[in-house]
């Protein structure tokens, strides 16, 4: 079977972000970007699968600092093809381009499943798995932990609120927004990847993003604002207990 | 596979022989065990060294790999400095056989992780390099960071990751800091452009990423000019000194015991105030059994008014190990769920017997180690944890002292 | 082309769910000075009384088997007819595994704008939204004529979406829902065995400060008494004074509940990490340099032993 994995990278919450000078948009040039954690989810996901029904595994990513060394990553643990768009950046181009983008060359691939993280943390039009299903008329189902092929039919665990889960079917081609693969992502060892980095190459497609009007302006980003410290409560035992229970009546939880 | 040959099967025995210097003395193994029982945790290891020898030879080596109890290992060293025919078992054999668990994808989650964050942010415990220096705040006179600083300094301090981010052991970073500059040191740290010294890592299987992060180091350190380096972190010492020449950067390091030991005569005068405390001193692995410091730690301790020092019943080269090396402080629940002991409760206890009021370590991962251990060990509830530098900082005359 | 705003609500399983509510309250908010209406859509297989509590003007239903469950082709091909046919000024989905299935799709077909993760919509045709692990917000007006937007909780009250007496319901036509890709074939229930912390909204957290296995019973009982769930860190559940499902830390569960009540929990890294995702964070610990405190929104610097008793009792006394 042949699978498409659809990663990219985004800003590192462990650093502090901050908003550039236009204050509309997220200082780029300080941010260290990391690989979207679901999209991580979704290679491992596409890894597995292959090791299980046999097939290809081509990762696609758009052009960012750093998305050879999740490529290469990928190629280590299993991955066949790697696929880079230059011209198009994740972190300056909106879900509904960048899906634009992935589309015509998602074509050309021709897969049975095409995954991708269920959401990123910095999407503001929506998710690029669902908007590249729209795009090419694929059924799309999202918050997906389990992926199985029976019958040439794709089983799929989709994750509900409190622990319920779905189990649907979906007729390929479709595309999957990945919550959760069947197991962590794997550990790759540094000497593997140097290793992927001598033996595989990363192949390009140039791409020229075309601005959708669906995308809404952003006029201003901010902080919300910041608690330094905990708000102490002082006084006796059962003064800090009375104390409590007004928390407890303003949050709603008594 | 050779079913009629005795001889082992190449490729994991010659990987072994060949995995550090002196390797092949692999091949004088006598089988007398002596490694297998002074592991602390031999027990439980399934394979351990003696053990994983025989199943080389055997040519049975793909059913370790098959078990995931080689990572009770926490590199403590035990093994090697009791070896009759003085195998390179940790750096060796272990760290090889944990290369291999690795890359057949059998290692704990909690060890992923800390290698996947020492890769990325260059310090296990998925910090911000950038706050790397954020424990300097408030030392007169300012702790230079190089590359603010720009200029020379005599010294370079290597800080390390948890000396530089753990709560509680970012108090013992500002101690020596406080030490360094009473006895006038020019010194400076790398701060963001310092990489964990890779040490840990290295021993728990993960090569590639010890070369990635000695590379990073070298590099930062090739930007400045200072005469030596010290560090206040056993494993770095132990990088720096054995590992890191090999790979190109050399440079004269000493450990911070040994620079204030040095040093001893002029902080003598200064540690006016009275530490009324029996102490004893724990030897960290890296520093003792591996690298023969074992004398001055004592002299630093001994050359405090009011403390007496003296010894748990493990020490100096048959110390107890804390646990925390060699990957152990990332392998933690792992290695609860096959003993439910820790080393470091073992060693508490020790300093309990020895009527210990405090307990002296020269480590990072000891002091928060050990405190967790004291909270729960019976008897415990009173034994203070300190390092080395944060007595001598008490022992400092008030008018002498900084913040 | 109108003002109204319409609301995909969502339901499992004979329920409806909280984010329909807050989806109502946002859009009441939002057509407040326009005059439009608030129209709640109803996609279901004899579902009709799911809309009894709605505060909408009016109830949009369409009946059909296929629809008995979600299913994200079935959803997209009758909601596509809808609003093409009214062209209401928003339409709003919940940021779910219900609405985040669809919105997308819908975005594409109808060619219209989709604001995601949005937490406040304003009478003024403002949006806000909550990014980057809600270290962001970003905000702007609302595209015109008409939007998509897939919401969260965070501003909106699911209370101000409730009504109590029924809306209107006008029962609408299903296109055919012939040739659908996407099957239900049955759901899988969560286990009833233990709880699991990870989805519980109000956790009662003991630590080293508990000092032995019968204190626990302090904890339990104000849990009880709160509704709650008694969780630990990493030494209460080696000692095995609770199950290994309630550890919270690094090793074990990270949690996200709405009140995190830690008592004798020093907030040491590894278990930090696994709990600031919860929206209140109140800690009781003796230490006041207890790193907890520079993370919690309240704190007291209290013996948990004295603060327990007192604590359960005005809560019983609270709750009546």
């Amino acid at each position: 079977m042949n699978i498409a994995v659809l990663a990219k990278l985004v800003p590192d919450l462990v650093e502090e972000l901050s908003i550039d000078a236009s204050g509309a948009k997220l200082d780029t040039s300080f941010a260290r970007l990391i690989v979207n954690e679901f999209d991580d989810h979704a290679i491992e996901e596409g890894i597995l699968l292959k090791e299980r029904f046999d097939g290809q595994v081509t990762i696609l990513a758009p052009d960012d600092e750093g998305i050879d060394d999740v490529l290469f990553t990928a190629a280590a643990k299993g991955a066949d093809r790697l696929l880079k768009l230059k011209g198009i950046s994740a972190m300056e181009t909106s879900s509904h381009a960048l899906a634009r983008a992935y589309a015509d060359v998602v074509l050309e691939l021709k897969p049975d499943l095409v995954l991708a993280g269920v959401q990123a943390h910095n999407d503001l039009d929506g998710s690029v798995g669902s908007l590249l299903a729209g795009m090419l008329n694929l059924p799309y189902v999202g918050y997906v932990s389990g992926i199985s092929m029976q019958d040439g039919q794709a089983a799929l665990r989709k994750e509900y609120p409190a622990g319920l889960i779905a189990e649907l079917q979906v007729t390929p081609p479709a595309v999957l927004g990945i919550q959760a693969a069947e197991q962590p992502p794997r550990y790759v060892a540094v000497s593997k990847v140097r290793q992927a980095m001598k033996s595989i190459s990363i192949e390009e497609r140039t791409v020229a993003p075309t601005e959708s009007p669906a995308v809404p302006h952003i006029g201003r980003m901010f902080k919300p604002e910041a608690a330094q410290h905990a708000i102490m409560l002082a006084g006796a035992p059962d003064e800090i207990a009375g104390k409590l229970v007004k928390i407890f009546k303003e949050i709603g939880v008594i | 596979m050779n079913s009629t040959s005795m001889m082992p099967k190449q490729e994991y025995y010659d990987a072994m022989l060949h995995a550090v210097q002196k390797g092949e003395r692999l091949r004088l193994c006598l089988e007398c065990g002596t490694c297998s029982g002074i592991c602390p945790f031999g027990h439980v290891m399934v394979y351990p060294p003696s053990r994983l020898i025989a199943m080389l030879r055997a040519d049975r080596f793909e059913k370790v790999l098959k078990t995931d109890a080689l990572w009770m290992c926490v590199s403590c060293y035990a093994c090697t400095a009791f070896c009759p025919s003085q195998i390179p078992l940790t750096a060796g054999l272990m760290a090889r056989t944990k290369e291999e668990l690795l890359l057949a994808g059998n290692v704990p989650a909690e060890l992923q992780d800390a290698l996947a964050n020492s890769q990325r942010y260059g310090n296990a415990l998925g910090e911000s390099p950038r706050k790397r220096a954020d424990w300097i705040g408030g030392i007169t006179p300012e702790v230079k960071v190089m590359a603010k600083a720009k200029e020379p300094v005599d010294v370079l301090w290597f800080v390390g990751d948890y000396a530089s981010y753990h709560p509680r052991v970012r108090s013992t970073s500002r101690a020596f800091a406080t030490i360094l500059n009473l006895l006038g040191v020019s010194f400076g740290i790398l701060g963001p452009e310092e990489s964990s010294d890779g040490d840990s890592q290295r021993l728990a299987g993960e090569r590639g990423l010890f070369e990635m992060l000695a590379e990073k180091n070298g590099k930062a350190f090739g930007k400045y000019e200072f005469g030596s380096i010290i560090t206040t972190d056993p494993h770095a010492y132990n990088a720096l000194k054995n590992e890191y020449p090999s790979l190109g950067v050399t440079y004269p390091v000493q450990h911070y015991t040994e620079f204030l030991a040095d040093r001893l005569d002029q902080l003598r005068p200064m540690l006016k105030r009275e530490v009324k405390a029996k102490v004893v001193y724990h030897d960290a692995c890296y520093l003792g059994r591996v690298n023969g410091i074992f004398e001055q730690p004592r002299a630093l301790l001994q050359a405090i008014p009011g403390l007496e020092l003296t010894e748990m019943a493990h020490n100096h080269s048959n110390s107890l190990c804390c646990g925390g090396g060699g990957g152990g402080m990332w392998l933690d629940g792992f290695q609860w769920e096959k003993v439910h002991v820790r080393l470091s409760d073992l060693r508490v206890q020790e300093a309990v017997a020895a009527n210990a009021g405090t307990l002296a370590v020269a480590c990072p991962y000891e002091t928060p180690r050990f405190e967790d251990a004291a909270k729960t060990v019976p008897g415990a509830s009173g034994l203070c944890v300190k390092d080395i530098a944060e007595i001598l900082v008490e022992a400092v005359d008030s008018e002498g002292g900084q913040k | 082309m109108s003002a109204d705003a319409y609301v995909v609500i969502e339901h499992l399983r004979g329920q409806v769910t909280d984010i329909s509510y807050v989806m109502l309250a946002a859009a009441r908010e939002l057509v407040r000075d326009s005059g439009g209406k608030v129209v709640a859509i109803l996609l279901g297989h004899k579902a009709r009384e799911l809309s009894t509590d709605l505060s909408a003007d009016e109830v949009l239903y369409v009946d059909h088997p296929d629809l008995k469950d979600f299913i994200p082709d079935a959803y997209q091909a009758v909601l596509v007819g809808l609003i093409k046919e009214h062209q209401p000024r928003a339409v709003l989905m919940g940021n779910t595994s219900i609405g985040a299935d669809i919105a997308g799709a819908l975005s594409v077909t109808l060619d219209l704008p989709l604001v995601s993760s949005c937490r406040q919509l304003t009478s003024d045709g403002k949006f806000v939204c909550q990014i980057c692990g809600g270290k962001i917000l970003a905000e702007g007006a609302l595209p015109e004529p008409a939007s998509l937007v897939t919401m969260t909780p965070g501003v909106h009250k699911a209370e101000n979406g409730r009504a109590t007496t029924p809306p209107t319901v006008t029962d609408a036509q299903a296109p055919s829902l012939e040739g659908l890709r996407t099957q239900l074939r049955k759901y899988i229930e969560p286990e009833a065995a233990d709880v699991d912390i990870s989805k519980e909204s109000l956790l009662i957290a003991v630590g080293r400060g508990i000092q032995n296995q019968d204190n626990i019973a302090l904890a339990e009982e104000l849990a009880k008494a709160m509704g709650g769930t008694v969780c630990g860190s990493r030494p209460v559940v080696d000692q095995g004074w609770l199950a290994t499902s309630r550890l919270v830390g690094k090793s074990g569960k990270h949690v996200k509940p709405k009140v995190y009540l830690a008592l004798g929990i020093s907030g040491a890294p590894e278990h930090a990490e696994a709990i600031v995702d919860s929206d209140v964070i109140i800690a009781v610990n003796t230490d006041p340099a207890a790193p907890i405190f520079d993370f919690a929104k309240y704190g007291a610097e209290v013996d948990m032993f004295d603060v327990l008793p007192p604590l359960t009792e005005q809560v019983k006394q609270a709750k009546g």
